[in-house]
């Protein structure tokens, strides 16, 4: 794991499918999901919930509740390595080392019993063996990385003593530790408030660019999505509608869902008639409608798209989408 | 004590359970919980009460545990019905001898006939655990709930009062009050069991109803004007209902058991009085060569505790709508 | 825009303090959570006022406090010029009739253990003279109708509902007692984007139709600008700024509303603008800085900001030449500063 010989794709997700059998059903929360992401970008995968998203990451990472989740068919090949077909001992150690993750709730993710120097330390001993003390060190210098004031006496303060804003940034610092090549944030600032939330991304953002890592960005807001990501792609009801480079997409959707998106959020710099609303609920994912998973909500829905299941269709070299009528979305907008 | 938050509690929850939201929340609400096609038609009012009841009457578990209870309850009543011999009426000679016609459980060691005193046995146990039990849960319940919902000095004086009366142990408190208050009848046995019962089952009603107290519907109603009573009856009694009742089915059998062991150690119930109990405990020390003493009390004190438990059970599931 | 009705409800000086105490059955108060600190605003008929602040900032305590779920320390909220602050018994549940709340969280606002129809109906119980006992199923049906809701839904459960449907339900119980103010705490903050404009819209569509007065509490400052014809900024505890969505938005002249403003993320890659970076995290509402609140925060920080607390007025410098500067704002330092990008193309 050399950084020479690496190749350009850090990880490539194959047509992942993963079901969850639960008393109601099968629910499909996942049906045929590929992507890829390189060094030093960031893919930011946009959905509301119960769009598939988070369980993709999850899958990705291993940690997928099973039962009553199961990954049914795909690959996730990480330099070139499958990471659904290796023991769980190797997966461990690629976990963590090579791949890491941030949660939302970062509270929830520190134990509250243990000082954020110990968690931190933890990291050091166990996948480098380093002594208590060395570990210790380590951990100031990464909480001064992500930018904690005072880390040096801060260190041997619990979770609980920190605000939420400086508790991500440990989860950050964390999740830096062993310096990977893939970080995944899923939802990393919804629950700070804005001011924090601009600093933490930030933050992100410029160790991204520090370490040359692949991030991938995991989000229901348009809005963080449009100042951090490099390219995005949108899912809806386990499947992406559409990839894009970033500033493709907010110019000119190339798909209705993510046009109705677009237009449903209130802008800050205008007031507002009526906003456009998305008709309907998201799909039952124990019942995914035939043919286009987004036909009973969509304005321009024809008889092909409740029998035919849309491909994603290429629409421009490194952008493609998955509606039938792709080309007259991308005209109207 | 539980002190006022100093951020909103709004936001504390949509950073809390923020957290889930995405995943455990978000797909819930995928996974099926949508609106169901064919629910039930709307024609007259329907309430948690009636469909509990409409599910209940559904439900093999809930039929088979009542109807047991119910003929247990009948032969406690009318022991005569299924048993023509005297409990009391015994013949030394025949102990511990095994089944023979007319008496197809067999004599005890005192040579009584087992099948007429585990009848007969029905009625002691059934009063102790069902009066026990009623009145632990509804002292408990209530001295619990209250502190729950109304906090302060109240909350403080009776926690402080249930540790006291958790710190008492059993026997001796037993042989402390028991022998005291003389009888040997079951009303003594049921006081004491309430007297020790009563503080767990406020614990669990205390922290049930804390729970349920912080619930934004709580504060829903109480906007909209709705006074202590309706707060504690429609909103948090409901909510707060389904662990005291696992506690209490679960403590129904302990409480058999315990008028067993009161009896066994010279405290609980005497004869002439009659109960499993007492015949249990009679029966212990010959297990090995007369297992049939043992086993027909034993096993009639078996079926009516499980027959509470599973009744608590489907009670418990058809007040819960989301089990629907 | 309709800012020049009546004030119906009128909030001066409002104080919540929390104390906090230590001991188990004999407390000692050892200090206090300042949590709503002097707040002062009016409401008129017809209009939205907009309540943005993050969290911890007290915005929730003063919605709590408008329909007496909690009691001010001090301050006195009038409705129609009667103090209704400490109201109880029989006068509260009257005055509580026409200032009803929606609430934040879909999932617990609603009592999981009853129908639909009793908890719409609930309004109707709590107070009968509103509808004759035959007539409230009936008026269940016809509030479902007016919030989007199949009234066939009747009897069913909460948790048979998306989280936007049981919003829906929340504000048909909001709307049962035909109120004339209704106080929204972070109203659409739990739902998905596509869902959160078909619930905005509704309660646009609502007031207009029965010419409601909300106070609408958010921390999202572009729903916020959305709905709202009046805006105030809250930072722990006190009011920062108030103003119309135009001199909030577009002229704001407090630093905490233009870092909040530039903060915020806007959904167009074009429109990247310089953002105002705030340094650390919000203080303890238990030991809030003397003087300006923000200074802590603030790059504009005097030593006059540690020894007077600004008052909440029109800055001197912007009463003369009138135009959108000149609104309240509580800043010793008040400048203009544009921080909102604006859209290009679409």
């Amino acid at each position: 794991m050399t950084a020479d010989e690496q190749p350009a794709t850090l990880l490539d997700v194959r047509d992942l499918h993963v079901e969850f059998r639960t008393r109601d059903g099968v629910a499909k929360a996942v049906g045929g999901v590929s992507y890829t992401v390189e060094a030093g970008q960031t893919l930011a995968v946009l959905g509301e919930s119960g769009s598939g998203k988070s369980v993709t990451a999850q899958a990705v990472m291993g940690i997928l509740d099973s039962p009553p989740g199961f990954v049914t068919g795909g690959e996730v090949l990480f330099r070139g390595r499958d990471l659904l077909r290796m023991g769980e001992e190797q997966r461990r150690r690629v976990r963590g080392a090579e791949l890491a993750m941030i949660f939302q709730d970062a509270l929830s993710s520190l134990n509250p019993v243990m000082t954020v120097g110990a968690q931190l330390g933890e990291m050091f001993e166990v996948h480098q063996g380093m002594s208590r003390k060395d570990a210790r060190a380590r951990a100031v210098q990464l909480m001064e990385r992500v930018r904690i004031p005072a880390a040096a006496d801060r260190v041997r303060d619990y979770p609980h003593q920190f605000s939420g804003g400086m508790r991500q940034r440990i989860m950050i610092a964390m999740a830096l530790a062993l310096e990977p090549d893939l970080i995944i944030a899923d939802e990393p600032t919804t629950a700070l408030d804005v001011t924090v939330q601009a600093q933490v991304m930030d933050l992100l953002a410029e160790l991204q660019r520090e370490f040359n890592m692949g991030l991938i960005l995991i989000t229901h807001d348009l809005g963080v999505v449009a100042d951090v990501a490099d390219k995005i792609a949108v899912m809806y009801a386990g499947r992406i509608v559409e990839t894009a480079p970033v500033h493709d997409l907010y110019a000119a959707p190339a798909h209705p869902y993510t046009r109705g998106l677009l237009a449903s959020i209130p802008r800050l710099d205008r007031k507002g008639r009526e906003l456009y609303a998305i008709k309907g609920l998201p799909p039952n994912l124990t019942d995914i409608p035939s043919g286009c998973p987004f036909n009973p909500r969509c304005p321009r829905a024809r008889d092909i798209c409740r029998t035919d299941r849309p491909p994603l269709f290429t629409v421009a070299p490194g952008r493609a989408s998955a509606c039938h009528f792709w080309k007259e979305t991308l005209d109207e907008g | 004590m539980p002190e006022p938050d100093p951020h909103d509690p709004k936001d504390a929850i949509q950073s809390g359970g923020g957290g889930a939201m995405s995943l455990a929340t978000g797909d819930a609400e995928a996974l099926g919980t949508g609106p169901v096609p064919g629910g039930p038609a709307s024609g007259k009012a329907r309430s948690l009460w009636s469909d509990a009841w409409h599910d209940l009457r559904r439900n093999p578990v809930f039929v088979v545990s009542a109807l047991v209870i119910a003929f247990l309850v009948l032969i406690a009543l009318w022991p005569g019905l299924i048993a023509s011999g005297n409990p009391l009426q015994c013949d030394l000679a025949k102990a511990q001898e095994g089944s023979q016609p007319g008496h197809p459980f067999g004599f005890d060691a005192q040579g009584c006939d087992v099948y007429t005193r585990t009848v007969y046995g029905a009625r002691a146990s059934i009063t102790v655990g069902v009066c026990a039990t009623a009145g632990a849960a509804l002292l408990g319940g209530v001295l619990g709930g209250l502190a729950g919902f109304f906090g302060g000095w109240w909350d403080g004086l009776l926690s402080r009062l249930a540790d006291i009366f958790f710190g008492i142990p059993i026997i001796l408190g037993g042989l402390v009050f028991l022998s005291v208050v003389t009888g040997g009848s079951v009303w003594p046995v049921v006081g004491f069991i309430v007297l020790l019962g009563w503080p767990q089952i406020s614990r669990i009603a205390r922290g049930s109803v804390v729970g349920a107290k912080q619930h934004d519907y709580v504060q829903a109603a109480r906007s909209l004007g709705a006074g202590n009573g309706r707060l504690l009856l429609r909103h948090i009694g409901p909510n707060a209902v389904a662990p005291v009742i696992v506690v209490a089915t679960i403590a129904l059998g302990t409480y058999i058991a315990l008028e067993a062991t009161l009896s066994f150690v010279g405290v609980g119930l005497k004869p002439p009085t009659v109960s499993w109990g007492i015949d249990i405990s009679n029966a212990s020390g010959q297990i090995r060569n007369a297992p049939h003493m043992l086993l027909w009390p034993a096993g009639a004190l078996s079926v009516t505790v499980l027959a509470f438990i599973m009744l608590g059970d489907a009670v418990r599931d058809a007040l819960d709508p989301k089990l629907r | 825009m309709r800012a020049d009705g009546e004030a119906l409800l009128e909030v001066r000086d409002l104080v919540k303090h929390y104390p906090l105490t230590r001991g188990i059955l004999f407390k000692k108060q050892t200090g206090a959570v300042h949590a709503v600190d002097g707040v002062s605003f009016e409401l008129r008929r017809g209009e939205t006022l907009g309540i943005v602040g993050e969290s911890g900032c007290g915005k929730s305590t003063v919605a709590k406090m408008l329909v007496h779920l909690e009691r001010p320390t001090a301050g006195h909220i009038r409705y129609k010029g009667e103090d209704i602050t400490r109201l109880s018994g029989r006068a509260l549940k009257a005055v509580r009739r026409n200032i009803q709340m929606v609430f934040q969280d879909p999932y617990t606002s609603l009592n999981p253990r009853m129908t639909v129809g009793d908890i719409i109906g609930e309004p109707f119980d709590i107070h009968p003279e509103v509808a004759p006992k035959g007539d409230r199923r009936r008026k269940v049906r016809e509030l479902l109708d007016v919030v989007g809701l199949n009234p066939e839904y009747i009897n069913r459960y909460p948790h048979q509902f998306s989280g936007g449907q049981r919003q829906r339900i929340g504000i048909a119980r909001g709307l049962a007692l035909n109120p004339e103010i209704i106080i929204c705490d972070e109203p659409v903050s739990a739902l998905d984007v596509s869902v959160q404009a078909q619930v905005v819209n509704l309660l646009a569509r609502l007031q207009q139709q029965f010419e409601l007065s909300y106070v609408f509490i958010a921390h999202d400052l572009s729903v916020v600008r959305h709905i709202s014809d009046r805006v105030a900024v809250m930072y722990l505890g006190k009011l920062a700024e108030v103003g119309t969505d135009v001199q909030i938005y577009d002229h704001p002249t407090h630093p905490y509303t233009q870092a909040l403003l530039s903060a915020v993320p806007v959904p167009d890659p074009r429109a990247r603008s310089e953002r105002i970076l705030l340094a650390g995290d919000v203080p303890s509402p238990a030991h809030p800085p003397s003087g300006c609140r923000f200074r802590t925060r603030c790059w504009k920080a005097q030593p006059k900001c540690t020894a007077e607390v600004p008052p909440l007025e029109i800055p001197e410098w912007f009463r003369e030449p009138g135009g959108p500067a000149a609104h309240v704002s509580a800043c010793h330092f008040a400048e203009e500063r544009s921080v909102v990008p604006n859209e290009t193309g679409a």
